[in-house]
Order: structure tokens, then C-alpha cells, then sequence
């Protein structure tokens, strides 16, 4: 063990919460500047919010201060004094911690053998007896505790993400930087995790940086507010004196403000009709069983909840990736078994979450990849020899109608970034007639300009006429796109309501299971 | 004195072959355990238990010591490990196409090596007559308990221990479940993995050692027939569990001696397919136990053929 880092000066730091400083912070890598010169302050005690959308260079930051990435340039200031931070482990000395957007908890120990192992003076032998003793004192000092004995498997998200945060202070964190913390948690979890949190703040025992893009979160619960947009800082100031709008016209810049997309059109015959469907869940040990869902031609229907309640193993139920134990699924009033032959004359279409691995041959071209649907196909007929050129030009108007950035057709589709694959799988999904749509998470991890136009092409292709079941974990994006709003929970749809009516509120209740 | 024990005869000599025949699949079964554990799978096994039982016969004729014969088995199985451990923690590196080529080769080197030890006669390991009460023979023979079976039961004990009440054991079962958390606490899987699989290839060498200084007891090229590659199957049969791995081995052992001793009794017909009988078991167990649809409980998270 080598011994802890000390900032240059004498005294230790002071207890209690620790202030840091990023000082003209910038970070490039080869000709590209993820961050410039940015400065921020978190004081002692204060619970500080960072936002900005994906690429913004919000994580550059934070993986510079825990010493992640060496700063190109730039200064840290840890309790007012100089800090050279060369990787996590003198983080974790200074006090430093990070909860990270993904759990970094063993699934399959448990929540006592997770805390001890942490530690980075885990004895060689461990007494549990004496361990069980010192982490029960501990868990009694917290606002809020999580079971010891359990497999943290077994732990519901907001239970994870609260052990987390007991992980850092059990460490010794006075410092916590928190990414995304609430994106896998009810609206309910997250305000009982982040008031926690703001109470440890007010007590002076931590100071928190947290990144996020929920502005409903930084106005209920931090002090102060830094915005990043490509790489360099564009606003700052107290969350008291900011409104949202100014918060997001400083995220977003010059770029248009995002609109909802104008809708058009009655709703027709049910497309879609799920009787008592049941399938194994992930596990293996928990069932799905959607007692009854309707989708109608031209409307979307929208599936809330929160990830890990069945809405995957729906979706593989829809897509034929995941045998149904019963009940019955129809569309057009036939019944369906997700065969090929099936979805092409029913022209079912499908946009499964992470698109590279469900709907994607990675290693296969973008051309071919594009082909999926059609390269069988001879208008009517089948063809036996592919035609090569055909589809090289199909793919060439999509890619250009649907704006995929491709360095190289020919080039595997894994190469693609996140949202143009996305747009890929979406332009093959689109083209032709479309009578029903099934799409989880479409934009999850995207940019804001291809959010808005993939949200506008799933709205257009309801306005055409199209039945469209989405799933989402983002509650925000099944309230814009849907005419109806479902809730799913433990594998059941446990609530609907009109688009027009719904409430967060409510919504969020069911999401989380506590409404009777 | 009458000693025609009639059917009686079958199961004391299936008990008596379940002691004697499992002792190098508990060992092979421990050390794959290790291994998966860790995160990676040793498909390899099979080559350094081959080689583990030529390098410990091979030293038991030259030092005349059956002990150094285990120890450098052991050690042989190490390096087979440790081999196999680094080569896979090289960049976009299977762990099972590495293990099947390090089984060839501990097959193939062992045969090449071994070729001069068929003939020679090497001391035996020393067992323990724990049947000395009885005066049956066939109850003397049953109860004569190797050594290396006892010390067989103390690893899995000290493993289960260990994997839960040290530091080592956590840290092992944290770098197997989530690379992801590992790295965030400072820890390298890849040293950490290699590690395990060269004490699991430690672990197969004495396994090794044991069949060709005890049962069978000599050195030639059949001796291991697969048992190496059984024992990868019953570690998920085991559930990564030492002590399960424990009664799977005393299980397949119990089976592979089904044939032999009806044989002894009697049986002319049909006995040969009970020879059959530990890998119709093996495959019906592991059918049993599996479902297309939903994982295996208990397997490492960061396993590659369980993903």
C-alpha cells in the first residue's frame, strides 16, 4: 500500500466536506478539445449540479478530477491547496468519490461483502462477526439503509443507488460526484436518494457535483448550477436565480429549441392485440403477463416504467426473440408468431433498444445491414441471386434521406456511432409500408438534434396511418410521443391513461409499484 | 471364511470406486472452479491433468519420492496456468479456442516426454486402510482412502472458506462477477485471472499426479480418457460451489465404477454401456438443470460461455 497523497502544505485537510476547484481545466485528445478552460467551484457543503447534453464534456470533467484522465492542462484544488491527482486511488485518499451512472456493485455478493471489500484495508482474513458489528454502527448513523445480507442482485435500483452513495461515505468520501444518479429510478426513488443526499450536504459531512439533465432535479435540490456545452462552460450561477428555460437555452445554445411535432389524423382499426400473453422473465424466475393490450392504426401507445419490469422481455416476445409460455398476440385480427414471412406481409416493423445488438449484424456492412428487409425480395417475388448494385443504391437514398453519417458503406455498421446506427436501423425500418411500429428506448443515450428527429419520423409515420407500440424508461419521451400512456410494473401493465390527463405524479407512482 | 458377497459386491464397489475414481476430477473440478470464478474458462484442464500425470510419474521414478512426484505436478500445472492466464490477457484472445489449444499441447508433450516412463515402475502414494475392522477384503479394498482424496475434501472446505471470509476469495469473486467494479476499485482482472488459472492448473496437475501414482497407478497415453473435460462440465453442474464440486466428483466417480463392478458379479451382458454411465449422467444432469430461458444461478457474470 503505498501511503495516501497529501496536497502540498503540511496539515492534513480539515473534516467535514471538502471544497474543490477545477482552475482552467482543458483536455484534448490529439486535435480534438473535449474540455476548455473550465472553472468551477464547489464549496464546502454545497450540493453542486453540472449540466449539459451528451458529448457536452461533462464526464471529461469529472474523469479529470478523479484522476481518471490527466488534465492537459489546467489546475485542482483540493481544499484550497494544489492537488496532483495521477489516478483514482489518491482521489480516494483526498476524500474523493464517485457513484457512477452504471452500478460498479458486485451483483452477486452481498451488500456487507461489497461494503468490506471496497475497502481498501480489507483485512486478509475477514472477521465477519467483527465486520457485521462495525458496518450495523455505521448503517445506524445513515439517514437511510440497505439490507446487509442481501445479494445485491436481489436489490431494487433505488436501493442500488442508495447503496452507492453508503458505499462512498463508508469509504470516507467528502467529496461526491454523482453521474446521472436518478436515470434508473421512479420519481419518487429519486427525490427520497437526492434529499438524502442534499441532508448530508446542509449536516457539512459532503460536498456534491452531480451531472445530470433533469432540470425538474437541479431546481428542487442543488445550490448552485455549471453548464457545459462542447467542452467549454457556458453558464454558472445560483439555481435559485434560474429559470429552466434559461437552463436549457444555455444547454442547448443557438440550436432551435426543440417542438412537439403536430399530429394528424383518427385513430382506425386495432392493429395490435395482446390476450394474456405470459412469458419466463430474464431470470427465469419471474413471469411477464400482459393481461390485455390494444394498439390501434394511428396511434402511439406508450409503455412507461422503469427498466428491469419487463418491458425487455415484451419487446423479445414481439420480435419472436422469446418463446410466450401463453395468451395469444394478433395483428390485423390474425394470429402472429413474429416469423419473417409474418412481419413482411403484415409490414411489422421494429426498432429495439440498442439497435446494434438486437437489430444489427455488427460485423456486417451498413449497405447490408440496411438490405435486411429487402435484399430477398424482387418487388412481389423472391430472388435467389442478391443484386448488389440495387442495394448499394437503395442504401445510398436512405442514408442520404435519413442523414446516417458514414465514413464507408462498405464499412461495418459497428463503426457507426450510437445515433446513426440508430437512424440506420430506422431508415430500414421505415421505408415501405409501415402498418406496425414496436420501438423501445429509440433515443436512449442520443444527442438532442437526432432525439427531436427521430421522435418527429416515429410521430410521422403515426400520422401516416401506422400503429406504434414504444416502450421507454424516459417518462419525458412517452409523455411527448403518446396519444395513450400505460404503465408497466413487475412484469404487468398496471395503469393507462390518455396522454391529455396523465400526470407525472400518478404515473410515477405506478412506475414504482406503491399504487394499490 | 466366505467372502461371495453376491449383489452386495455393486455398491461397496461403486462407494469404493466413487472414493478412488474421484479424486482426480474433485481436484481438476476445484481448480476449473477456481478459474471460473475468476471470470475464465480453462478448457485446457484436460492436458495438464495428461501432463500432471506424466511429470509426477516421471519424478516419482527418478527421486523414488511420490510426494515430489505431486509436487512437481503441481507446479508443471502452474505453468500450464499461468500460460494460458497470460495469453489470455492479451487483446481479443478466446479463452476457450486457448484452452483447447494448451490441451493439445499437454497431451502432446506429455506423450512426447513420457514415452521413456511407460515401462518403469514408480512408487505408490500412501492411503490410509480405514476398513481395518472388517475382514472382508472387498470392504478392506472399498475403505482404502488415498491421501490426496482427504486432502481433496480439505481444499474444497478450505475454498468455500476462503471465497467467503478472505480478502483473496472476495476479490476473486468481485473481478468473476463485474470487470466493471473491479476496475473501479483499483483492482487488474487480468492479474488477478491469471493468477486463478494458474492455481487452478495447479490444482488439475495433482489431479494428474493422483492417476498415475495411485489409480490406475502407472503412466501410459490413455489415462485421463476425457475426465479433464467431465470435470469442466460438473463445475457448472456444481454451480461454482467447492463443496458441490465435492459431491459431483464422489457422484461421477460412484457411476464410472458401475461398470466394472457388475462386471465383477457377474453381469456378461450389456455391462460395457454402464461404462457409459458418468457421461450419460453428466449430460443428463446438465440437461436437467438447464433452461433455454433464463441464465444459470450462480454463474460468474463475466464468464464467456455463460454470458
Amino acid at each position: 500500500m503505498r501511503p495516501p497523497v497529501t496536497a502540498i502544505g503540511a496539515d492534513p485537510l480539515p473534516p467535514g466536506a471538502l471544497e474543490v476547484e477545477t482552475v482552467g481545466m482543458t483536455m484534448r485528445f490529439g486535435s480534438f478539445t473535449a474540455l476548455e478552460d473550465v472553472s468551477i467551484r464547489v464549496a464546502p457543503g454545497t450540493f453542486h449540479a453540472l449540466l449539459g447534453e451528451n458529448g457536452a464534456g461533462k464526464s471529461t470533467l469529472v474523469k479529470c478530477i478523479m484522476g481518471f484522465y490527466h488534465a492537459t492542462a489546467g489546475q485542482l484544488m483540493v481544499g484550497r491547496r494544489e492537488a496532483e491527482i495521477a489516478d483514482p486511488r489518491d482521489a480516494r485518499a483526498l476524500g474523493m468519490g464517485m457513484v457512477y451512472q452504471h452500478f460498479t456493485l458486485v451483483p452477486s455478493l452481498t451488500v456487507a461483502e461489497n461494503l468490506v471489500i471496497s475497502r481498501a484495508d480489507a483485512p486478509v482474513v475477514i472477521d465477519w462477526a467483527k465486520e457485521r458489528a462495525g458496518l450495523e454502527a455505521f448503517m445506524a448513523a445513515m439517514p437511510f439503509r440497505v439490507p446487509l445480507d442481501q445479494p445485491v442482485a436481489r436489490l431494487a435500483a433505488g436501493e442500488k443507488q442508495k447503496l452507492e452513495i453508503l458505499k462512498q461515505l463508508y469509504l470516507g468520501s467528502r467529496f461526491l460526484i454523482l453521474d446521472e444518479p436518478t436515470s434508473v429510478l421512479t420519481p419518487d426513488e429519486a427525490d427520497e436518494v437526492l434529499g438524502h443526499v442534499r441532508g448530508l450536504c446542509e449536516a457539512g459531512e459532503i460536498s456534491v457535483l452531480m451531472i445530470t439533465h433533469k432540470f425538474r432535479e437541479v431546481t428542487a435540490f442543488a445550490d448552485e448550477v455549471s453548464v457545459l456545452r462542447r467542452g467549454r462552460l457556458v453558464g454558472q450561477g445560483h439555481v435559485a436565480d434560474l429559470s429552466h428555460a434559461q437552463m436549457a437555452a444555455m444547454m442547448i445554445g443557438a440550436e432551435k429549441e426543440q417542438r412537439p411535432v403536430a399530429r394528424s389524423g383518427l385513430r382506425g382499426a386495432p392493429m395490435l392485440e395482446l390476450r394474456g400473453v405470459k412469458a419466463a422473465d430474464r431470470s427465469g424466475l419471474k413471469e411477464i403477463a400482459v393481461e390485455s393490450l390494444t394498439v390501434h392504426a394511428g396511434e402511439i401507445v406508450g409503455i412507461a416504467g422503469i427498466s428491469g419490469n419487463g418491458q425487455m422481455e415484451l419487446m423479445e416476445v414481439l420480435t419472436g426473440q422469446r418463446a410466450a409460455r401463453g395468451g395469444e398476440i394478433r395483428v390485423q385480427g390474425v394470429p402472429y408468431g413474429a416469423t419473417r414471412a409474418e412481419a413482411q406481409s403484415h409490414a411489422v416493423r421494429y426498432l429495439p433498444e440498442e439497435p446494434l445488438r438486437n437489430a444489427c449484424a455488427p460485423r456486417m456492412s451498413v449497405i447490408e445491414n440496411i438490405a435486411f428487409r429487402s435484399f430477398d425480395r424482387n418487388g412481389a417475388g423472391r430472388r435467389f441471386w442478391l443484386s448488389a448494385n440495387e442495394m448499394r443504391a437503395a442504401a445510398r437514398d436512405l442514408i442520404g434521406a435519413f442523414k446516417v453519417k458514414v465514413a464507408d458503406p462498405d464499412g461495418p455498421i459497428a463503426a457507426l456511432s450510437g445515433g446513426n446506427v440508430q437512424r440506420a436501423v430506422l431508415a430500414r425500418e421505415l421505408t415501405g409500408e409501415v402498418k406496425l411500429l414496436v420501438i423501445s428506448n429509440p433515443c436512449f443515450g442520443l444527442d438532442f438534434a437526432a432525439v427531436s428527429e427521430i421522435r418527429a419520423r416515429i410521430v410521422a409515420a403515426r400520422n401516416a396511418g401506422a400503429a406504434v407500440l414504444l416502450m421507454s424508461e424516459d417518462l419525458d419521451e412517452v409523455l411527448e410521443l403518446s396519444d395513450r400512456v400505460l404503465v408497466m410494473s413487475e412484469g404487468r401493465i398496471t395503469y393507462e391513461v390518455p396522454a391529455a390527463e396523465a400526470k407525472i405524479a400518478e404515473i410515477g407512482h405506478y412506475m414504482g409499484g406503491h399504487a394499490a | 471364511m466366505e467372502n461371495d458377497l453376491g449383489w452386495w459386491a455393486v455398491p461397496l464397489a461403486v462407494l469404493g470406486g466413487a472414493i478412488r475414481v474421484s479424486t482426480p476430477i474433485l481436484f481438476v473440478s476445484l481448480g476449473e472452479m477456481l478459474t471460473e470464478r475468476s471470470g475464465r474458462i480453462n478448457l485446457g484442464l484436460e492436458g495438464t491433468l495428461v501432463f500432471g500425470a506424466m511429470a509426477g510419474y516421471a519424478t516419482a521414478v527418478i527421486t523414488g519420492d511420490p510426494w515430489a512426484g505431486v509436487l512437481l505436478a503441481a507446479l508443471a500445472g502452474a505453468v500450464f496456468g499461468l500460460v494460458h492466464g497470460l495469453i489470455c490477457s492479451m487483446a481479443r484472445v478466446n479463452d476457450i479456442a486457448i484452452g483447447i489449444a494448451m490441451m493439445l499441447l499437454g497431451t502432446g508433450l506429455a506423450f512426447y516426454f513420457g514415452k521413456p516412463f511407460i515401462q518403469p515402475v514408480a512408487p505408490d502414494l500412501p492411503s490410509i486402510p480405514f476398513g481395518w475392522w472388517s475382514e472382508v477384503p472387498q470392504v478392506q479394498a472399498a475403505l482404502n482412502v488415498n491421501v490426496l482424496f482427504l486432502a481433496g475434501i480439505a481444499a474444497a472446505l478450505v475454498l468455500h472458506w476462503g471465497l467467503r471470509s478472505t480478502r483473496p476469495g472476495l476479490i476473486l469473486r468481485v473481478v468473476g462477477d463485474s470487470t466493471d467494479a473491479a476496475r473501479a476499485m483499483g483492482l487488474r482482472p487480468a492479474v488477478i485471472r491469471t493468477m486463478a488459472t494458474a492455481l487452478g492448473g495447479a490444482f488439475a496437475g495433482v489431479g494428474g499426479a493422483y492417476l498415475s501414482l495411485f489409480y490406475p497407478g502407472s503412466w501410459n497415453e490413455g489415462i485421463s480418457s476425457g475426465q479433464g473435460l467431465m470435470a469442466v462440465a460438473l463445475v457448472i453442474f456444481a454451480r461454482w460451489q467447492p463443496v458441490n464440486c465435492f459431491w459431483a466428483a464422489l457422484l461421477f466417480g460412484g457411476a464410472g465404477a458401475l461398470g466394472p463392478a457388475l462386471q465383477s458379479v457377474g453381469v456378461t451382458e450389456g455391462y460395457y454401456l454402464f461404462y457409459a454411465a458418468p457421461y450419460v449422467l453428466t449430460l443428463g444432469v446438465l440437461i436437467a438443470t438447464s433452461s433455454p430461458n433464463r441464465a444459470l444461478a450462480g454463474a460468474p457474470g463475466e464468464l464467456s460461455i455463460t454470458k
